[in-house]
């Protein structure tokens, strides 16, 4: 059988506004199959929204967005919306595990709700999914507020693949996290994305980050991809605003508003 | 801003308010009475919504109880009414303080309480994690508390009656000289169980309302902690008021009955 040649996720003249202010301003982004994009962006240029849009979390103004070839506005019904976000996963920036549920009910929570895995199969399978992120089994039982940063983003992890999603989402995965812990979760990232085959799609302004989890990178700013290419070429771009944000300087093309 | 125009605006933001709850009762309403269901969610509510309630609604009932058969007592003495007094404060507790009084205690407990903590799921990014994890928040979040506040405050109610009814049978009986198995006979004899319905009917449209601005109010929470400080307060003046209004209503309703 032929691969499809379609992208797995595509933002078609998205456009999105908020009152007077354009967050995104017919904004094109393919990603291929098995790729891993990171949008990179200064705050509040409209990369959250991107995957907001992308998710199905947040409606475009104007746009289409196709997942797997598939316009997700003919999305109707519960059900196509169950089935359409099982291809999903998400790692969101706080983590966002569930307070009242333990660490293995927060990953096995699509496993029991969603997919309708029996609790022991699905404890089985959680545990599973927290030793490939290098959580011992002992956490299992713990609730999120008695882990640190650093762990709560490996349980958001382990919850995003635990499902083998085709596309995950990566909402800045290292924010609040010092140098070696969002090391060892850029590793991780790269690890799982690896093993599924997946799609993923990652927003940051962590350069090590993006190089590293990244095959390529666009940089978002005032609502237009105004650069895209493979991570390699990052830091010889021969774009002035890629540059300018990559060496964290404060002149440059990009004006820091106030 | 000329007058008008604040009139008009305010009406605007209200009949845009009264939109929003509608839509979102609608979206509750329909996740309560359709699959799959969160069984474990909702056990959870019952404890909290209604078990946990017990106290607060029980201490209540009975203060409630005992001040109104002294008010009564000493009001009906001013026309040599004093022996209507069990009937009065069993008609009082049963058709309107036993379900009005366990929904304001349930609209500061509990409808503060789902406000907040649906509100920190909001803040948390926790709700948009449900949407993620194929789960619907209404069917999740909204629907047990609904449900269960629903089933819980006619329930609460009826041992407010009981606790009411008591405080009154206490201070009638222990301070006033009324004889008690004369003031079990009387207020037995007096009520239809009609009073009593009502007051339950009433209790769980109160339930509905008490749920459903706590959940409203914390769903639509934004601007961080903030922002859940003003959903909680929200949700707990709201459903007070509404819970008077529906009051208002109901009794309209089932007294021109």
């Amino acid at each position: 059988m032929t691969e499809p040649t379609h992208p797995m996720l595509e933002l078609r003249g998205v456009r999105k506004a908020f009152g007077d202010k354009v967050v995104l301003d017919g904004v094109d982004i393919p990603v291929a199959r098995g790729r891993s994009l990171v949008i990179i962006g200064g705050s509040g240029q409209g990369k959250s929204v991107t995957i907001k849009i992308a998710i199905g979390l947040m409606a475009p103004d104007s746009g289409q967005v196709f997942v797997d070839g598939e316009d997700t506005a003919n999305i109707r019904t519960s059900a196509e919306r169950a089935r359409h976000n099982a291809r999903f996963g998400m790692l969101f920036q706080g983590a966002a595990l569930f307070d009242s549920l333990t660490i293995w009910e927060n990953v096995a929570f699509r496993l029991i709700n969603a997919d309708k895995v029996p609790r022991k199969e699905a404890r089985d399978r959680a545990i599973e999914a927290l030793a490939r992120v290098g959580l011992p089994a002992s956490v299992a039982n713990l609730y999120p507020i008695e882990l640190s940063g650093g762990m709560q983003k490996r349980a958001g992890l382990a919850r995003a693949v635990v499902a083998a999603p085709q596309i995950i989402f990566f909402d800045e995965p290292t924010t609040g996290l010092d140098p070696i812990n969002a090391d060892v979760i850029n590793d991780l990232i790269v690890e799982q994305v690896k093993r599924l085959g997946c799609t993923a799609v990652s927003i940051t302004h962590d350069m090590a980050s993006a190089r590293k989890i990244g095959d390529e990178i666009a940089m978002l700013h005032k609502g237009k991809i105004v650069w895209r290419g493979p991570a390699a070429d990052i830091d010889h771009s021969g774009n002035a605003y890629v540059d300018q944000f990559v060496n964290g300087r404060a002149d440059g093309p990009i004006k820091v508003e106030v | 801003m000329n007058p008008v125009q604040a009139v008009g605006r305010s009406t605007l933001g209200l009949l845009r308010t009264a939109g929003s709850v509608a839509i979102f009762a609608g979206r509750g309403v329909a996740a309560s009475v359709s699959t799959p269901w969160f069984g474990g969610q909702m056990a959870r509510q019952v404890v909290s919504i209604g078990y946990l309630s017990l106290p607060v609604v029980g201490l209540t009932a009975v203060f409630t109880g005992a001040a109104l058969a002294l008010n009564i007592y000493t009001g009906g003495g001013r026309f040599n009414a004093e022996q209507i007094m069990p009937q009065i404060v069993a008609l009082g507790i049963t058709r309107e303080l036993g379900p009005v009084l366990a929904a304001l205690m349930l609209a500061g407990r509990v409808s503060a309480a789902i406000a907040a903590e649906i509100g920190a799921m909001r803040a948390t990014e926790q709700i948009d994690a449900l949407h993620t994890l194929s789960t619907d928040p209404f069917r999740y979040l909204v629907a047990p508390r609904l449900i269960a506040a629903v089933l819980t405050l006619p329930l609460l109610t009826a041992v407010a009656d009981t606790i009411g009814v008591a405080g009154g049978f206490l201070v009638a009986t222990q301070t006033l000289g009324f004889s008690g198995p004369l003031y079990v006979q009387n207020t037995w004899n007096f009520l239809t169980s009609w009073d009593i319905q009502s007051g339950l009917i009433k209790a769980a449209v109160f339930g509905f309302i008490v749920a459903l601005m706590g959940a409203y109010h914390g769903y639509n929470a934004s601007g961080g902690a903030r922002g859940v400080g003003r959903a909680t307060t929200h949700a707990v003046v709201s459903a007070a008021i509404l819970v008077f209004a529906a009051d208002y209503i109901l009794t309209s309703i089932f007294t021109a009955k």
